[in-house]
C-alpha cells in the first residue's frame, strides 16, 4: 500500500494527488507516467507524472469514472493499492527550438514537467492552456515560470482568447513560427491540434491515452496505429507524432468498455452512497 | 512378477462438465487418501526407474510414490520437496504425458502410473495437514541476491538462495507475485491460493518481495548491480504476438495475455464487484492450439459464451496443449476447428469485430519443429460470424530489460542468451532462465533453469569466481 500525502481539488473535477514513493523519482523523466490502483478491487489506470521528489510523486487527474471517483474520495493518510512507475518513453529531448505547448483539462497539469524540461534545455517555450471557461483553467503561475510566452483560451470568452484552439494555433504559428508543437489532454484535443498543424507542416507530438492494463508491454490492449504500424502505447509511447496516428482506430478502441464503464460507475455510486 | 498390474489409472473425480463450465472452481477434485494409495500401489518400484529421466528436476518418483503406498504422506511430500519447491503447482500443470508418464514402464502396455495426480495429492495433503517444521535458515553470508520476476523460475531461485544464507529480494512488475501462474493460468485450473501460499512460505523464510517494481524503468539492472552481488532474470515471455492480418485492431479482438490478465489477475469475471471489465462475447473464436488457447477458450465459456471455437492451423495431433486440457475443453463443449487459419477480421459500423474469414489448411512436409507444416488450400476461404476473438498464437520476451541493460547478449527472438550448464548470461553477476531464455516453455523447465542458476550463483557468491 502507498500512503496518500495529499488529495486536493484544483478546479471542478480535477484533482491533485500526491503519494509517498521513495523510488520513482530516481529514474523519472518528463513525459512518463505511473499506474495506480485505488484499492484491491480497483482497475490499473495510467496517470501522467506531474512532479517528483525523494519522498513522493504527484499526479493530476480528471474525475470521469469509477477509478478516478475512488481516487477523488481519498484523504491524506489513506492509502492506494498500487503505484508503479515511471512508465513509458520520456518526451524526446530537443534543444534550442521554438516549441508551442498546448494543454487542456488534465493535460494542463501534464504539461508542467515537460515545459520545465524544454525550458532547461534552452528552448523558446510558448504555453497555451485551454478550457470551456475560466474556472477550469489552473496553474497559470507554475506554467508561466517556464514559459517565454503564455496564453489562455476559453470557449465562452471568460478569459484570454475567445474561441477554439485551432484558430488560435494557426494564427500564432503563422505569425511567430514554430519548430515543434507538443500537446497533452483528451483525445479530442490531441486530434484537433494534429489536424490543425498538419497543413502547416509543423511536427506535432501528442500524448495519447489508449486504454491500458499492465502498462509494461505485456497485454497489447494499448495498441495504436502510427505510420501504418501497430505500436504499444505503453512502451512505444505514450507520445507519438500526431500526423502519423490513426485517429479512427484510437477513438474506436477507447470506446470498447463504454457500457461497462457506465455500469461500473453506477454500481460504485450505489455502493458508496446507497 | 507376482503382482497383477491394474491396467488403468485410478480415475480422478471431477466437477461435471455442464456445471463447471459456469463456475471458476477447480475442475478435478484430487485423490482421496484411499485412491492415492491405490494408485501408488500400481507403481512397480523399478530398480532403474526411467521415469526419473523424464523429469526435468529429477524427482525421486518411486521414492515419493512408495511413501504414499505405505500411507506415509508426510514422507511423500518431504521426498518431493527435496527436488521440487512447487509440487502443488507442478502436479496440476506439468505436461506429464510428455515427461515422466510418457516413459514410465507401465506405459508400454497399459496406462502409466498417474505420477502427476500423486504429486498433487501429496502437496494438497500437506496443505490440509499443515507444514512440516520450518527449515533452518543458515547463517547469513552477507551476500545480496536480486531476483527479477516472481514467476515459478524466480521463486525457485529465491528458495534455493535463501537456503544458502544469502539475502534475497524479488522485484516484480505487477501488483501480485506468481507470474503466469497468477496472471495467465485460470483459477479453475490452478487456484491462486496455492501459489500465494508458496510465496508466503518464502517470505516466512526471509525473502523480501517488492511488487510494482519494473526493472528497466523503476531501476535498471545496472543500477541494481550497485546494491546486489548477483541477479537472476526470470522475467518470462510476456510480449504477445499478433498475426498481422487485417482487422486485428478491431474492438473485440484480444491478445491471450490481455484476456487472461483481465480475467485472472484483475478478476474481471467478478465485474462489477471488481472494477476491470471484459467483453463477454457470445460467439468467441480462440486462435492457437496450446495451453494458453485452451485456457482462453474455457474462460470464454465461463464468461457466458454460447459457442466457443478453437481455431488451429494444424491437426489435433500437433496441438501442443496438455492432453488433459484438450480433453477438458472438449468435454465442456469447445468446438475444435482444426486445419483452419484466420486470414482477416471484418468489423461492423462501430468498429467491432463481426465476422472472421478463414482458410482451410492441409498438412505438408515436416518443418523445423518436426511437425508437418500446414499449407493453405487455395480457394477454401469461408466467413463465419464471431463477436470476440482471442489471439493465443504465442509470445516472446519483453524487450524492456534487453533494451536497458548493458552487455547483455540477446538472441534473435529477443531471448536472453545463457550458458545452459550454468544459466550465466554474458553479463558478469547476471543469470537468467525460464521463458525469457526459452521463449514460451513450461513451469517445470523454468524451475529447472532456476535450480541450475542457483547452484552456479551460490558457487560464484562463495568463491568470487565468475
Ligand atoms: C499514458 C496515459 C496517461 C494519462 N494521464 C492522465 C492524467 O494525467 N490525468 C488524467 O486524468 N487522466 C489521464 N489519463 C486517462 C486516465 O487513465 C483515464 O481517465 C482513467 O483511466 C479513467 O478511469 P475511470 O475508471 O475513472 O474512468 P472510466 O470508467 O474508464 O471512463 C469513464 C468515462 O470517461 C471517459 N474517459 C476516460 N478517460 C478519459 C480521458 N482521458 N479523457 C476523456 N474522457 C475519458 C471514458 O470514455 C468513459 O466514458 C491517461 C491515460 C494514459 C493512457
Ligand atoms: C495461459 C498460460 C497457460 C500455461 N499453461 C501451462 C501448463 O499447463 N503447464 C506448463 O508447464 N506451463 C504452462 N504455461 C507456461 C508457463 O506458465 C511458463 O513457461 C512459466 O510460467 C515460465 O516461468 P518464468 O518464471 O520463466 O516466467 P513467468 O511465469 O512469465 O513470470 C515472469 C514474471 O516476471 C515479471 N516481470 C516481467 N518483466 C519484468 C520486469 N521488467 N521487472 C520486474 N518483473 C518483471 C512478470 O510480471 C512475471 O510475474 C502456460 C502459460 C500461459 C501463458
Ligand atoms: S517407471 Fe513407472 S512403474 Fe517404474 S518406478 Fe517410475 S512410475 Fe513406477
Ligand atoms: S497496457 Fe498492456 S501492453 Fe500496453
Amino acid at each position: 500500500m502507498y500512503r496518500v500525502l495529499k488529495r486536493e481539488l484544483i478546479v471542478p473535477n480535477i484533482h491533485l494527488l500526491v503519494v509517498e514513493s521513495d523510488i520513482i523519482h530516481k529514474n523519472a523523466q518528463a513525459g512518463e507516467f505511473v499506474v495506480v490502483r485505488a484499492d484491491e478491487k480497483g482497475e490499473r489506470i495510467p496517470l501522467n507524472l506531474i512532479d517528483w521528489d525523494k519522498e513522493s510523486v504527484s499526479m493530476l487527474f480528471m474525475e470521469v469514472g469509477t477509478s478516478t471517483s475512488k481516487l477523488a474520495a481519498l484523504k491524506s493518510g489513506d492509502a492506494i493499492a498500487t503505484l508503479a512507475g515511471p512508465l513509458g518513453k520520456p518526451t524526446e529531448i530537443v534543444e534550442g527550438k521554438k516549441i508551442v505547448c498546448l494543454g487542456g483539462c488534465y493535460g494542463i497539469g501534464a504539461l508542467y514537467p515537460v515545459i520545465r524540461m524544454f525550458k532547461e534545455k534552452k528552448n523558446y517555450v510558448t504555453t497555451i492552456i485551454e478550457g470551456r471557461s475560466d474556472y477550469l483553467l489552473y496553474w497559470q503561475d507554475r506554467l508561466k515560470k517556464y514559459s517565454d510566452e503564455f496564453y489562455e483560451i476559453t470557449r465562452d470568452g471568460s478569459k484570454g482568447f475567445t474561441g477554439h484552439v485551432n484558430d488560435f494555433l494557426v494564427d500564432h504559428i503563422k505569425e511567430k513560427g514554430a519548430d515543434l508543437v507538443y500537446v497533452q489532454g483528451c483525445t479530442y484535443l490531441t486530434y484537433l491540434a494534429s489536424q490543425t498543424t498538419r497543413p502547416l507542416n509543423v511536427k506535432t507530438i501528442v500524448g495519447l491515452n489508449p486504454i491500458m492494463v499492465d502498462a509494461t508491454g505485456m497485454c497489447g490492449v494499448c495498441r495504436v496505429i502510427v505510420g501504418g504500424e501497430t505500436k504499444f502505447g505503453c512502451v512505444d509511447g505514450p507520445e507519438f507524432d500526431g500526423h502519423q496516428v490513426d485517429w479512427d482506430t484510437l477513438l474506436a478502441r477507447r470506446r470498447i468498455y463504454l457500457g461497462e464503464e457506465r455500469y461500473s460507475l453506477s454500481f460504485y455510486e450505489c455502493e458508496r452512497y446507497g | 512378477m507376482a503382482k497383477k498390474i491394474v491396467p488403468n489409472k485410478t480415475p480422478m473425480r471431477e466437477q461435471p462438465p455442464k456445471e463447471r463450465a459456469k463456475n471458476y472452481d477447480e475442475v478435478p477434485y484430487g485423490y482421496s487418501e484411499k485412491e492415492a494409495m491405490q494408485e501408488a500401489s500400481r507403481c512397480l518400484q523399478c530398480k532403474k526407474p526411467i521415469c526419473i529421466k523424464g523429469c526435468p528436476v529429477e524427482i525421486d518418483i518411486p521414492g515419493f510414490i512408495r511413501f504414499i503406498a505405505e500411507g506415509n504422506f508426510r514422507g511423500a511430500i518431504e521426498k518431493l520437496k527435496e527436488k521440487n519447491v512447487l509440487p502443488a503447482v507442478c502436479g496440476r500443470v506439468c505436461p506429464q504425458e510428455d515427461q515422466c508418464e510418457k516413459i514410465c514402464v507401465l506405459a508400454k502396455k497399459f496406462e502409466p502410473v498417474a505420477i502427476g495426480r500423486l504429486e498433487r495429492f501429496a502437496a494438497d495433503w500437506e496443505r490440509a495437514h499443515g507444514e512440516s517444521s520450518m527449515p533452518k535458515i543458515p547463517r547469513s553470508t552477507g551476500k545480496k541476491v536480486a531476483i527479477i520476476g516472481a514467476g515459478p523460475g524466480g521463486l525457485t531461485v529465491a528458495g534455493d538462495m535463501i537456503m544458502q544464507g544469502h539475502a534475497v529480494t524479488i522485484f516484480e512488475a505487477l501488483h501480485k507475485p506468481g507470474g503466469v501462474l497468477v496472471y495467465g493460468i485460470p483459477e479453475f485450473r490452478l487456484p491462486k491460493a496455492i501459489v500465494y501460499r508458496e510465496v508466503d512460505y518464502l517470505i516466512k523464510c526471509g525473502v523480501t518481495l517488492i511488487v510494482d517494481f519494473i526493472v528497466g524503468k523503476t531501476a535498471t539492472i545496472d543500477q541494481l548491480l550497485e546494491d546486489f552481488d548477483a541477479i537472476y532474470i526470470g522475467t518470462g515471455a510476456g510480449l504477445p504476438w499478433f498475426m498481422n492480418i487485417p482487422g486485428e485492431n478491431l474492438n473485440g479482438v484480444y491478445s491471450a495475455n490481455e484476456y487472461l490478465t483481465r480475467s485472472n489477475l484483475m478478476k474481471a469475471y467478478l465485474f462489477p464487484e471488481y472494477d476491470t471489465p471484459i467483453v463477454r462475447g457470445k460467439r468467441v473464436a480462440v486462435i492457437g492450439g496450446g495451453n494458453v488457447a485452451m485456457d482462453c477458450a474455457r474462460t470464454a465459456l465461463r464468461l457466458g459464451a454460447d459457442e466457443v471455437h478453437n481455431v488451429y492451423r494444424r491437426s489435433r495431433k500437433e496441438m501442443p496443449a496438455r492432453e488433459e486440457e484438450i480433453h477438458h475443453a472438449k468435454e465442456e463443449g469447445i468446438i475444435f476447428d482444426i486445419l483452419t487459419l484466420p486470414v482477416k477480421y471484418i468489423g461492423d459500423k462501430r468498429d467491432w469485430v463481426k465476422e472472421m474469414e478463414c482458410i482451410k489448411m492441409k498438412l505438408g512436409e515436416p518443418d523445423a519443429s518436426g511437425r508437418r507444416r500446414p499449407v493453405p488450400i487455395e480457394g477454401s476461404n469461408f466467413i463465419t460470424p464471431i463477436d470476440t476473438v482471442v489471439c493465443a498464437i504465442g509470445q516472446s520476451p519483453n524487450p524492456l530489460i534487453p533494451q536497458t541493460t548493458s552487455d547483455l547478449k540477446i538472441g534473435k527472438w529477443g531471448n536472453i542468451e545463457v550458458a545452459s550448464e550454468t544459466g550465466k548470461t554474458s553479463k558478469k553477476g547476471c543469470w537468467a532462465g525460464g521463458d525469457v531464455v526459452r521463449g514460451g516453455a513450461t513451469v517445470i523447465l523454468a524451475m529447472g533453469d532456476g535450480r541450475v542458476a542457483a547452484t552456479s550463483m551460490d558457487e560464484y557468491l562463495k568463491t568470487g569466481v565468475w
